[in-house]
Protein backbone atom coordinates (compact mmCIF):
# COMPACT_ATOMS: atom_id res chain seq x y z
CA UNK A 1 0.00 0.00 0.00
CA UNK A 2 1.23 3.44 -0.83
CA UNK A 3 -1.43 5.54 0.85
CA UNK A 4 1.04 8.36 1.44
CA UNK A 5 0.82 9.09 -2.28
CA UNK A 6 -2.48 10.87 -1.59
CA UNK A 7 -0.37 13.63 -0.04
CA UNK A 8 0.21 14.80 -3.61
CA UNK A 9 -3.36 16.14 -3.70
CA UNK A 10 -2.74 18.57 -0.82
CA UNK A 11 -0.88 21.31 -2.74
CA UNK A 12 -3.49 21.42 -5.50
CA UNK A 13 -6.37 21.57 -3.03
CA UNK A 14 -4.59 24.14 -0.88
CA UNK A 15 -3.48 26.36 -3.71
CA UNK A 16 -6.76 26.47 -5.62
CA UNK A 17 -9.16 25.99 -2.73
CA UNK A 18 -7.63 28.98 -0.99
CA UNK A 19 -7.80 31.36 -3.95
CA UNK A 20 -11.26 32.82 -3.12
CA UNK A 21 -10.05 33.59 0.44
CA UNK A 22 -6.51 34.63 -0.45
CA UNK A 23 -7.74 37.05 -3.12
CA UNK A 24 -6.46 40.21 -1.40
CA UNK A 25 -3.52 42.60 -1.45
CA UNK A 26 -2.82 42.84 2.31
CA UNK A 27 -0.89 41.68 4.21
CA UNK A 28 2.23 41.75 2.07
CA UNK A 29 4.43 38.67 2.48
CA UNK A 30 8.11 39.02 1.55
CA UNK A 31 7.23 42.06 -0.52
CA UNK A 32 4.55 40.23 -2.48
CA UNK A 33 0.82 41.03 -2.45
CA UNK A 34 -1.03 38.34 -0.52
CA UNK A 35 -2.59 36.48 -3.47
CA UNK A 36 0.75 36.13 -5.25
CA UNK A 37 2.53 35.11 -2.03
CA UNK A 38 -0.16 32.49 -1.40
CA UNK A 39 0.46 30.93 -4.81
CA UNK A 40 4.26 31.05 -4.51
CA UNK A 41 4.17 29.37 -1.09
CA UNK A 42 2.00 26.56 -2.48
CA UNK A 43 4.30 26.06 -5.45
CA UNK A 44 7.18 25.59 -2.99
CA UNK A 45 5.05 23.21 -0.90
CA UNK A 46 4.33 21.22 -4.09
CA UNK A 47 8.05 20.57 -4.50
CA UNK A 48 8.44 19.63 -0.83
CA UNK A 49 5.51 17.21 -0.87
CA UNK A 50 6.73 15.57 -4.08
CA UNK A 51 10.19 15.22 -2.54
CA UNK A 52 8.64 13.52 0.48
CA UNK A 53 6.70 11.09 -1.73
CA UNK A 54 9.85 10.42 -3.72
CA UNK A 55 11.76 9.52 -0.56
CA UNK A 56 8.97 7.29 0.75
CA UNK A 57 8.68 5.58 -2.64
CA UNK A 58 12.44 4.99 -2.81
CA UNK A 59 12.38 3.49 0.66
CA UNK A 60 9.46 1.25 -0.24
CA UNK A 61 11.10 0.15 -3.51
CA UNK A 62 14.24 -0.79 -1.59
CA UNK A 63 12.17 -2.82 0.90
CA UNK A 64 10.37 -4.62 -1.93
CA UNK A 65 13.68 -5.31 -3.67
CA UNK A 66 15.08 -6.97 -0.54
CA UNK A 67 11.90 -9.09 -0.12
CA UNK A 68 12.07 -10.04 -3.79
CA UNK A 69 15.66 -11.17 -3.27
CA UNK A 70 14.54 -13.68 -0.62
CA UNK A 71 11.39 -14.91 -2.40
CA UNK A 72 11.67 -16.11 -6.03
CA UNK A 73 8.68 -14.27 -7.59
CA UNK A 74 8.95 -10.58 -8.30
CA UNK A 75 6.18 -8.86 -6.33
CA UNK A 76 6.94 -5.34 -7.47
CA UNK A 77 3.49 -3.77 -7.41
CA UNK A 78 2.35 -0.43 -6.12
CA UNK B 1 26.13 46.84 -36.32
CA UNK B 2 24.88 47.55 -32.80
CA UNK B 3 26.12 45.39 -29.89
CA UNK B 4 22.54 44.07 -29.49
CA UNK B 5 22.52 42.79 -33.04
CA UNK B 6 25.95 41.20 -32.63
CA UNK B 7 24.84 39.33 -29.49
CA UNK B 8 21.66 38.06 -31.16
CA UNK B 9 23.47 36.86 -34.26
CA UNK B 10 26.26 35.29 -32.15
CA UNK B 11 23.85 33.31 -29.97
CA UNK B 12 21.82 32.32 -33.01
CA UNK B 13 24.89 30.90 -34.77
CA UNK B 14 25.99 29.12 -31.57
CA UNK B 15 22.53 27.54 -31.16
CA UNK B 16 22.44 26.30 -34.74
CA UNK B 17 25.98 24.91 -34.44
CA UNK B 18 25.01 23.05 -31.24
CA UNK B 19 21.87 21.77 -32.92
CA UNK B 20 23.81 20.45 -35.89
CA UNK B 21 26.61 18.92 -33.82
CA UNK B 22 24.13 17.06 -31.61
CA UNK B 23 23.82 14.43 -34.33
CA UNK B 24 27.43 13.26 -34.07
CA UNK B 25 27.85 9.54 -33.49
CA UNK B 26 24.22 8.60 -34.13
CA UNK B 27 22.57 6.95 -37.10
CA UNK B 28 19.24 8.71 -37.57
CA UNK B 29 16.53 6.06 -37.57
CA UNK B 30 13.01 7.28 -36.81
CA UNK B 31 13.38 6.12 -33.22
CA UNK B 32 16.63 8.03 -32.87
CA UNK B 33 15.29 11.15 -34.58
CA UNK B 34 11.93 11.30 -32.74
CA UNK B 35 12.75 10.00 -29.27
CA UNK B 36 16.57 10.04 -29.07
CA UNK B 37 16.81 6.24 -29.04
CA UNK B 38 15.15 6.31 -25.57
CA UNK B 39 18.52 6.99 -24.03
CA UNK B 40 18.17 10.41 -22.34
CA UNK B 41 19.09 10.70 -18.66
CA UNK B 42 17.64 13.05 -16.06
CA UNK B 43 19.44 16.15 -17.29
CA UNK B 44 18.36 15.91 -20.92
CA UNK B 45 14.78 15.03 -20.06
CA UNK B 46 14.74 17.90 -17.57
CA UNK B 47 16.00 20.25 -20.26
CA UNK B 48 13.36 19.07 -22.72
CA UNK B 49 10.58 19.39 -20.16
CA UNK B 50 11.81 22.74 -18.92
CA UNK B 51 12.35 23.76 -22.52
CA UNK B 52 8.64 23.42 -22.96
CA UNK B 53 7.77 25.66 -20.03
CA UNK B 54 9.78 28.67 -21.09
CA UNK B 55 8.36 29.30 -24.49
CA UNK B 56 7.86 32.74 -25.99
CA UNK B 57 4.46 32.56 -24.35
CA UNK B 58 5.92 32.61 -20.85
CA UNK B 59 8.38 35.29 -21.77
CA UNK B 60 6.20 37.75 -23.70
CA UNK B 61 2.72 36.47 -22.79
CA UNK B 62 3.52 36.14 -19.07
CA UNK B 63 4.78 39.70 -18.80
CA UNK B 64 2.07 40.85 -21.22
CA UNK B 65 -0.68 39.40 -19.04
CA UNK B 66 0.76 40.89 -15.86
CA UNK B 67 1.03 44.21 -17.70
CA UNK B 68 -2.40 44.20 -19.28
CA UNK B 69 -4.52 42.16 -16.86
CA UNK B 70 -2.66 42.02 -13.54
CA UNK B 71 -3.45 39.19 -11.10
CA UNK B 72 -5.18 36.86 -13.61
CA UNK B 73 -1.65 36.27 -15.00
CA UNK B 74 -0.86 34.31 -11.83
CA UNK B 75 -2.66 31.31 -13.30
CA UNK B 76 0.49 30.64 -15.35
CA UNK B 77 2.35 29.93 -12.10
CA UNK B 78 -0.27 27.48 -10.83
CA UNK B 79 -1.02 25.02 -13.59
CA UNK B 80 2.54 23.83 -14.03
CA UNK B 81 2.92 22.92 -10.35
CA UNK B 82 -0.28 20.88 -10.50
CA UNK B 83 0.63 19.18 -13.76
CA UNK B 84 4.04 18.24 -12.34
CA UNK B 85 2.59 16.62 -9.25
CA UNK B 86 0.31 14.56 -11.51
CA UNK B 87 3.27 13.74 -13.78
CA UNK B 88 4.91 11.82 -10.94
CA UNK B 89 2.20 9.18 -11.28
CA UNK B 90 1.15 9.54 -14.91
CA UNK B 91 4.44 9.61 -16.80
CA UNK B 92 6.01 6.39 -15.46
CA UNK B 93 2.89 4.48 -16.61
CA UNK B 94 3.06 6.06 -20.08
CA UNK B 95 6.82 5.53 -20.30
CA UNK B 96 6.70 1.85 -19.32
CA UNK B 97 4.02 1.07 -21.90
CA UNK B 98 5.76 3.03 -24.66
CA UNK B 99 9.11 1.43 -23.84
CA UNK B 100 7.92 -2.17 -24.22
CA UNK B 101 6.04 -1.41 -27.46
CA UNK B 102 8.69 0.90 -28.93
CA UNK B 103 6.19 3.70 -29.54
CA UNK B 104 7.43 6.91 -31.17
CA UNK B 105 4.40 9.20 -31.07
CA UNK B 106 1.51 10.09 -28.81
CA UNK B 107 -0.95 8.79 -31.42
CA UNK B 108 0.93 5.44 -31.26
CA UNK B 109 -0.09 5.20 -27.62
CA UNK B 110 -3.78 5.45 -28.52
CA UNK B 111 -3.35 3.02 -31.45
CA UNK B 112 -1.77 0.39 -29.18
CA UNK B 113 -4.12 0.85 -26.25
CA UNK B 114 -7.34 0.91 -28.25
CA UNK B 115 -6.08 -1.41 -31.03
CA UNK B 116 -7.37 1.06 -33.59
CA UNK B 117 -5.41 2.74 -36.37
CA UNK B 118 -8.43 4.92 -37.11
CA UNK B 119 -8.22 6.40 -33.63
CA UNK B 120 -4.52 6.99 -34.36
CA UNK B 121 -5.44 9.00 -37.46
CA UNK B 122 -7.97 11.05 -35.48
CA UNK B 123 -5.43 11.79 -32.73
CA UNK B 124 -2.81 12.63 -35.36
CA UNK B 125 -5.11 15.14 -37.04
CA UNK B 126 -5.95 16.76 -33.69
CA UNK B 127 -2.25 16.96 -32.88
CA UNK B 128 -1.32 18.66 -36.13
CA UNK B 129 -4.25 21.07 -35.80
CA UNK B 130 -2.94 22.09 -32.37
CA UNK B 131 0.77 22.04 -33.19
CA UNK B 132 0.67 24.31 -36.22
CA UNK B 133 -0.90 27.27 -34.33
CA UNK B 134 1.57 26.63 -31.52
CA UNK B 135 4.44 26.84 -33.97
CA UNK B 136 2.95 30.00 -35.44
CA UNK B 137 2.83 31.40 -31.92
CA UNK B 138 6.53 30.69 -31.42
CA UNK B 139 7.49 32.23 -34.76
CA UNK B 140 5.34 35.30 -34.09
CA UNK B 141 7.11 35.76 -30.76
CA UNK B 142 10.47 35.24 -32.39
CA UNK B 143 9.74 37.89 -35.02
CA UNK B 144 8.65 40.41 -32.40
CA UNK B 145 11.63 39.77 -30.12
CA UNK B 146 14.32 39.91 -32.77
CA UNK B 147 12.96 42.94 -34.58
CA UNK B 148 12.43 44.86 -31.32
CA UNK B 149 15.80 43.92 -29.86
CA UNK B 150 17.63 44.79 -33.06
CA UNK B 151 15.99 48.21 -32.99
CA UNK B 152 14.06 47.44 -36.16
CA UNK B 153 17.23 46.76 -38.20
CA UNK B 154 16.03 43.20 -38.73
CA UNK B 155 12.39 43.18 -39.80
CA UNK B 156 10.00 40.57 -38.42
CA UNK B 157 9.77 38.91 -41.83
CA UNK B 158 13.55 38.60 -42.16
CA UNK B 159 13.85 37.25 -38.59
CA UNK B 160 11.10 34.67 -39.13
CA UNK B 161 12.44 33.48 -42.50
CA UNK B 162 16.09 33.25 -41.40
CA UNK B 163 15.31 31.43 -38.15
CA UNK B 164 12.89 29.07 -39.85
CA UNK B 165 15.43 28.02 -42.46
CA UNK B 166 18.07 27.39 -39.77
CA UNK B 167 15.49 25.58 -37.66
CA UNK B 168 14.59 23.26 -40.53
CA UNK B 169 18.29 22.56 -41.04
CA UNK B 170 19.10 21.38 -37.56
CA UNK B 171 15.79 19.62 -36.98
CA UNK B 172 16.19 17.54 -40.15
CA UNK B 173 19.80 16.71 -39.30
CA UNK B 174 19.70 16.04 -35.54
CA UNK B 175 16.09 15.49 -34.50
CA UNK B 176 15.32 15.62 -30.80
CA UNK B 177 19.03 15.53 -29.87
CA UNK B 178 19.33 18.97 -31.44
CA UNK B 179 16.43 20.20 -29.29
CA UNK B 180 18.09 18.89 -26.13
CA UNK B 181 21.43 20.55 -26.85
CA UNK B 182 19.99 23.94 -27.84
CA UNK B 183 17.76 23.65 -24.78
CA UNK B 184 20.82 23.64 -22.54
CA UNK B 185 21.99 26.95 -23.99
CA UNK B 186 18.49 28.35 -23.79
CA UNK B 187 17.96 27.50 -20.13
CA UNK B 188 21.17 29.21 -19.08
CA UNK B 189 20.27 32.34 -21.03
CA UNK B 190 16.63 32.52 -19.99
CA UNK B 191 17.47 32.01 -16.33
CA UNK B 192 20.01 34.78 -16.43
CA UNK B 193 17.80 37.09 -18.49
CA UNK B 194 14.45 36.58 -16.76
CA UNK B 195 15.79 36.54 -13.21
CA UNK B 196 18.26 39.33 -13.93
CA UNK B 197 15.73 41.84 -15.21
CA UNK B 198 13.02 40.70 -12.81
CA UNK B 199 15.29 41.32 -9.83
CA UNK B 200 16.78 44.55 -11.15
CA UNK B 201 13.83 46.51 -12.52
CA UNK B 202 11.68 46.74 -9.34
CA UNK B 203 14.75 47.77 -7.32
CA UNK B 204 15.89 50.28 -9.90
CA UNK B 205 12.58 52.04 -10.49
CA UNK B 206 10.82 51.63 -7.17
CA UNK B 207 13.50 50.78 -4.62
CA UNK B 208 11.92 47.43 -3.73
CA UNK B 209 9.30 44.82 -4.53
CA UNK B 210 6.71 45.89 -2.02
CA UNK B 211 7.17 49.49 -3.10
CA UNK B 212 6.56 48.49 -6.71
CA UNK B 213 3.39 46.57 -5.88
CA UNK B 214 2.11 49.46 -3.76
CA UNK B 215 2.70 51.82 -6.66
CA UNK B 216 0.85 49.43 -8.98
CA UNK B 217 -2.07 49.22 -6.54
CA UNK B 218 -2.18 53.02 -6.26
CA UNK B 219 -2.08 53.56 -10.03
CA UNK B 220 -4.46 50.74 -10.93
CA UNK B 221 -6.55 49.73 -7.91
CA UNK B 222 -7.56 46.07 -8.13
CA UNK B 223 -4.73 45.04 -10.46
CA UNK B 224 -3.21 42.75 -7.82
CA UNK B 225 -6.37 40.79 -7.05
CA UNK B 226 -8.88 38.88 -9.15
CA UNK B 227 -12.01 40.87 -10.02
CA UNK B 228 -15.42 39.81 -8.65
CA UNK B 229 -16.71 38.93 -12.11
CA UNK B 230 -15.05 38.04 -15.39
CA UNK B 231 -11.57 36.80 -14.49
CA UNK B 232 -12.83 35.97 -11.02
CA UNK B 233 -11.64 33.24 -8.64
CA UNK B 234 -14.08 30.86 -10.41
CA UNK B 235 -12.44 31.68 -13.74
CA UNK B 236 -9.01 31.32 -12.19
CA UNK B 237 -9.59 27.90 -10.63
CA UNK B 238 -11.34 26.48 -13.69
CA UNK B 239 -8.64 27.80 -16.03
CA UNK B 240 -5.83 26.37 -13.90
CA UNK B 241 -7.53 22.96 -13.76
CA UNK B 242 -8.28 22.93 -17.48
CA UNK B 243 -4.75 23.97 -18.40
CA UNK B 244 -3.20 21.41 -16.03
CA UNK B 245 -5.44 18.77 -17.66
CA UNK B 246 -4.18 19.64 -21.11
CA UNK B 247 -0.53 20.05 -20.09
CA UNK B 248 0.71 16.53 -20.86
CA UNK B 249 -1.74 16.08 -23.72
CA UNK B 250 0.55 18.16 -25.94
CA UNK B 251 2.00 15.63 -28.38
CA UNK B 252 5.57 17.02 -28.20
CA UNK B 253 5.46 16.75 -24.41
CA UNK B 254 4.08 13.25 -24.50
CA UNK B 255 6.73 12.12 -26.99
CA UNK B 256 9.36 13.83 -24.83
CA UNK B 257 8.45 11.28 -22.17
CA UNK B 258 9.60 8.50 -24.50
CA UNK B 259 13.14 9.90 -24.67
CA UNK B 260 13.87 8.93 -21.05
CA UNK B 261 16.21 6.10 -20.16
CA UNK B 262 14.34 5.17 -16.98
CA UNK B 263 11.08 6.05 -15.26
CA UNK B 264 12.84 7.42 -12.22
CA UNK B 265 13.72 10.47 -14.31
CA UNK B 266 10.10 11.67 -14.13
CA UNK B 267 9.90 11.28 -10.38
CA UNK B 268 12.98 13.41 -9.87
CA UNK B 269 11.70 15.99 -12.33
CA UNK B 270 8.35 16.18 -10.53
CA UNK B 271 10.26 17.35 -7.45
CA UNK B 272 12.43 19.94 -9.18
CA UNK B 273 10.22 21.40 -11.91
CA UNK B 274 7.70 23.20 -9.64
CA UNK B 275 10.54 25.16 -8.06
CA UNK B 276 12.16 25.81 -11.40
CA UNK B 277 8.90 27.21 -12.61
CA UNK B 278 9.14 30.04 -10.09
CA UNK B 279 11.29 31.83 -12.67
CA UNK B 280 7.95 32.95 -14.09
CA UNK B 281 7.59 35.10 -10.98
CA UNK B 282 10.39 37.32 -12.24
CA UNK B 283 8.67 37.61 -15.59
CA UNK B 284 5.62 38.92 -13.71
CA UNK B 285 7.79 41.45 -11.85
CA UNK B 286 8.96 42.76 -15.20
CA UNK B 287 5.38 43.02 -16.45
CA UNK B 288 4.27 44.96 -13.35
CA UNK B 289 7.25 47.29 -13.54
CA UNK B 290 6.45 47.92 -17.20
CA UNK B 291 2.86 48.74 -16.27
CA UNK B 292 4.11 51.95 -14.63
CA UNK B 293 7.30 52.64 -16.55
CA UNK B 294 6.08 52.12 -20.13
CA UNK B 295 2.29 52.56 -19.87
CA UNK B 296 -0.16 52.79 -22.75
CA UNK B 297 0.41 49.53 -24.66
CA UNK B 298 -3.06 48.24 -25.50
CA UNK B 299 -4.35 44.79 -26.54
CA UNK B 300 -1.84 42.72 -28.47
CA UNK B 301 0.83 45.40 -27.91
CA UNK B 302 0.87 44.40 -24.20
CA UNK B 303 3.06 41.49 -25.28
CA UNK B 304 5.73 44.06 -26.14
CA UNK B 305 5.87 45.43 -22.59
CA UNK B 306 8.88 43.34 -21.54
CA UNK B 307 10.94 44.37 -24.55
CA UNK B 308 9.97 48.05 -24.24
CA UNK B 309 11.00 48.34 -20.61
CA UNK B 310 14.24 46.49 -21.32
CA UNK B 311 15.07 48.87 -24.17
CA UNK B 312 14.35 51.84 -21.96
CA UNK B 313 16.34 50.57 -18.97
CA UNK B 314 19.42 48.87 -20.32
CA UNK B 315 22.27 49.33 -22.76
CA UNK B 316 22.50 47.68 -26.11
CA UNK B 317 24.44 44.61 -24.87
CA UNK B 318 21.74 43.66 -22.37
CA UNK B 319 18.98 44.26 -24.90
CA UNK B 320 20.83 41.88 -27.21
CA UNK B 321 21.15 39.23 -24.51
CA UNK B 322 17.41 39.43 -23.74
CA UNK B 323 16.62 39.32 -27.44
CA UNK B 324 18.85 36.26 -27.86
CA UNK B 325 17.23 34.51 -24.90
CA UNK B 326 13.83 35.29 -26.42
CA UNK B 327 14.97 33.92 -29.76
CA UNK B 328 15.92 30.63 -28.09
CA UNK B 329 12.56 30.42 -26.29
CA UNK B 330 11.04 30.19 -29.76
CA UNK B 331 13.61 27.93 -31.41
CA UNK B 332 13.62 25.10 -28.86
CA UNK B 333 9.86 24.49 -28.61
CA UNK B 334 9.66 25.15 -32.36
CA UNK B 335 12.09 22.32 -33.04
CA UNK B 336 10.19 19.92 -30.80
CA UNK B 337 6.90 20.82 -32.47
CA UNK B 338 8.37 20.15 -35.91
CA UNK B 339 9.84 16.78 -34.90
CA UNK B 340 6.58 15.72 -33.29
CA UNK B 341 4.38 16.85 -36.16
CA UNK B 342 6.66 15.17 -38.73
CA UNK B 343 6.71 11.94 -36.75
CA UNK B 344 2.95 11.87 -36.23
CA UNK B 345 2.05 12.52 -39.84
CA UNK B 346 4.49 9.92 -41.20
CA UNK B 347 3.90 7.29 -38.52
CA UNK B 348 0.18 7.60 -37.89
CA UNK B 349 -1.22 8.90 -41.17
CA UNK B 350 1.23 8.05 -43.98
CA UNK B 351 2.00 4.54 -42.71
CA UNK B 352 -1.72 3.79 -42.44
CA UNK B 353 -2.27 4.86 -46.06
CA UNK B 354 0.85 3.00 -47.28
CA UNK B 355 1.14 -0.09 -45.06
CA UNK B 356 3.90 -1.54 -47.25
CA UNK B 357 6.24 1.40 -46.58
CA UNK B 358 9.55 0.46 -44.96
CA UNK B 359 10.83 2.05 -41.73
CA UNK B 360 13.39 3.87 -43.81
CA UNK B 361 10.72 5.44 -46.01
CA UNK B 362 8.61 6.47 -43.01
CA UNK B 363 11.65 8.09 -41.43
CA UNK B 364 12.39 9.92 -44.67
CA UNK B 365 8.78 11.13 -44.92
CA UNK B 366 8.94 12.42 -41.34
CA UNK B 367 11.98 14.53 -42.10
CA UNK B 368 10.72 15.70 -45.49
CA UNK B 369 7.61 17.06 -43.77
CA UNK B 370 9.67 19.45 -41.63
CA UNK B 371 10.26 22.07 -44.36
CA UNK B 372 6.64 21.76 -45.53
CA UNK B 373 5.21 22.33 -42.05
CA UNK B 374 7.61 25.19 -41.45
CA UNK B 375 6.59 26.88 -44.68
CA UNK B 376 2.92 26.67 -43.70
CA UNK B 377 3.70 28.13 -40.28
CA UNK B 378 5.81 30.95 -41.72
CA UNK B 379 3.05 31.97 -44.10
CA UNK B 380 0.47 31.93 -41.30
CA UNK B 381 2.84 33.92 -39.07
CA UNK B 382 3.49 36.67 -41.55
CA UNK B 383 -0.16 37.08 -42.46
CA UNK B 384 -0.79 38.35 -38.93
CA UNK B 385 -3.70 37.70 -36.60
CA UNK B 386 -4.62 37.44 -32.95
CA UNK B 387 -2.59 38.06 -29.82
CA UNK B 388 -0.29 35.35 -28.45
CA UNK B 389 -2.51 34.06 -25.69
CA UNK B 390 -5.70 33.54 -27.70
CA UNK B 391 -3.85 31.41 -30.24
CA UNK B 392 -2.42 29.24 -27.52
CA UNK B 393 -5.76 28.78 -25.78
CA UNK B 394 -7.35 27.39 -28.95
CA UNK B 395 -4.55 24.83 -29.43
CA UNK B 396 -4.73 24.05 -25.75
CA UNK B 397 -8.42 23.24 -25.99
CA UNK B 398 -7.73 21.00 -28.97
CA UNK B 399 -5.23 18.77 -27.18
CA UNK B 400 -7.19 18.81 -23.91
CA UNK B 401 -9.88 16.81 -25.71
CA UNK B 402 -7.51 13.81 -25.71
CA UNK B 403 -7.57 13.67 -21.92
CA UNK B 404 -10.70 11.52 -21.26
CA UNK B 405 -9.67 8.85 -23.78
CA UNK B 406 -6.12 8.78 -22.40
CA UNK B 407 -7.13 8.46 -18.76
CA UNK B 408 -9.58 5.67 -19.58
CA UNK B 409 -6.82 3.73 -21.34
CA UNK B 410 -4.34 3.72 -18.46
CA UNK B 411 -5.67 0.59 -16.75
CA UNK B 412 -4.29 -2.86 -17.43
CA UNK B 413 -7.33 -3.86 -19.46
CA UNK B 414 -9.06 -1.72 -22.08
CA UNK B 415 -12.59 -1.00 -20.88
CA UNK B 416 -14.02 1.37 -23.48
CA UNK B 417 -14.16 0.94 -27.25
CA UNK B 418 -12.15 2.83 -29.84
CA UNK B 419 -15.42 4.00 -31.37
CA UNK B 420 -16.36 5.78 -28.14
CA UNK B 421 -12.93 7.44 -27.88
CA UNK B 422 -13.22 8.67 -31.47
CA UNK B 423 -16.79 9.90 -30.95
CA UNK B 424 -15.80 11.76 -27.77
CA UNK B 425 -12.75 13.41 -29.31
CA UNK B 426 -14.58 14.46 -32.49
CA UNK B 427 -17.54 15.86 -30.52
CA UNK B 428 -15.14 17.73 -28.22
CA UNK B 429 -13.15 19.23 -31.10
CA UNK B 430 -16.28 20.35 -32.94
CA UNK B 431 -17.43 22.05 -29.75
CA UNK B 432 -14.07 23.83 -29.41
CA UNK B 433 -14.33 25.11 -32.98
CA UNK B 434 -17.94 26.20 -32.46
CA UNK B 435 -17.13 27.99 -29.20
CA UNK B 436 -14.11 29.73 -30.72
CA UNK B 437 -15.86 30.79 -33.94
CA UNK B 438 -18.86 32.18 -32.07
CA UNK B 439 -16.56 33.51 -29.29
CA UNK B 440 -18.94 31.98 -26.80
CA UNK B 441 -18.48 32.00 -23.03
CA UNK B 442 -20.44 30.25 -20.32
CA UNK B 443 -22.15 33.63 -19.77
CA UNK B 444 -23.45 33.74 -23.36
CA UNK B 445 -24.44 30.05 -23.28
CA UNK B 446 -26.22 30.23 -19.91
CA UNK B 447 -27.27 33.85 -19.40
CA UNK B 448 -29.40 32.93 -16.37
CA UNK B 449 -26.64 31.16 -14.43
CA UNK B 450 -25.10 32.58 -11.25
CA UNK B 451 -22.02 34.75 -11.80
CA UNK B 452 -19.68 32.06 -10.50
CA UNK B 453 -20.87 29.59 -13.14
CA UNK B 454 -20.75 32.26 -15.86
CA UNK B 455 -17.07 32.84 -15.17
CA UNK B 456 -16.04 29.21 -15.60
CA UNK B 457 -13.61 28.62 -18.43
CA UNK B 458 -15.63 27.77 -21.51
CA UNK B 459 -13.17 24.99 -22.36
CA UNK B 460 -14.94 22.86 -19.79
CA UNK B 461 -18.05 22.86 -21.98
CA UNK B 462 -16.12 21.10 -24.76
CA UNK B 463 -14.60 18.65 -22.28
CA UNK B 464 -18.06 17.90 -20.86
CA UNK B 465 -19.57 17.31 -24.34
CA UNK B 466 -16.61 15.01 -25.05
CA UNK B 467 -17.09 13.02 -21.84
CA UNK B 468 -20.85 12.65 -22.31
CA UNK B 469 -20.57 11.49 -25.94
CA UNK B 470 -17.76 9.11 -24.99
CA UNK B 471 -19.82 7.59 -22.19
CA UNK B 472 -22.97 7.18 -24.30
CA UNK B 473 -21.09 5.52 -27.19
CA UNK B 474 -19.06 3.38 -24.78
CA UNK B 475 -22.28 2.03 -23.27
CA UNK B 476 -23.83 1.46 -26.71
CA UNK B 477 -20.75 -0.37 -28.05
CA UNK B 478 -20.18 -2.38 -24.89
CA UNK B 479 -20.88 -5.66 -26.74
CA UNK B 480 -17.43 -5.44 -28.29
CA UNK B 481 -15.67 -5.52 -24.96
CA UNK B 482 -15.74 -9.30 -24.33
CA UNK B 483 -14.20 -9.89 -27.77
CA UNK B 484 -11.34 -7.52 -26.98
CA UNK B 485 -10.84 -9.19 -23.60
CA UNK B 486 -10.75 -12.58 -25.32
CA UNK B 487 -8.07 -11.38 -27.68
CA UNK B 488 -6.07 -10.00 -24.77
CA UNK B 489 -6.26 -13.32 -23.00
CA UNK B 490 -5.08 -15.44 -25.93
CA UNK B 491 -1.87 -13.41 -26.18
Amino acid sequence: MRRYRWLAAIPTLGMLGGVPFANRVHPYVLGLPFLLAWIVVWVVITSLVMALIYLLDSKRDAELASTAATSPDDSRSS
Amino acid sequence: MTPALAVIIGVFVLAIALGLMARRGHVMSLEQWSVGGRGFGSVFVFLLMAGEIYTTFTFLGGSGWAYGKGAPAFYILCYGAIAYSVSYFLLPIVWRYAQTRRLVSQADFFVAKYESKTLGVVVALVSVAALVPYLVLQLKGLGIIVSEASGGVITQAVAVWTSSIALVGYVVVSGVRGSAWTSALKDVMILAAAVGIGVYLPLHYFGGYRAMFEAVEAAKPGALTLPASGMSPAWFISTVLLTATGFYMWPQFFAGVYTARSENVFRKNAVILPLYQLVVLFVFFTGFAAMLVVPGLKGAAADLSLLRIVEQSFGSWTVGAIGAAGLLTALVPGSMILITAGTIISQNIYRVMAPAASDRTVSLVARSLVPVLTLVAVILTLRGGQTLVVLLLMGYNFVTQLFPALILSLGERQRVSAASAIAGIVAGELTVVFLTVTSASVATLLPGAPQMVKDLNVGFVALAVNAVVLTVVALATRVETPVVTELERTR
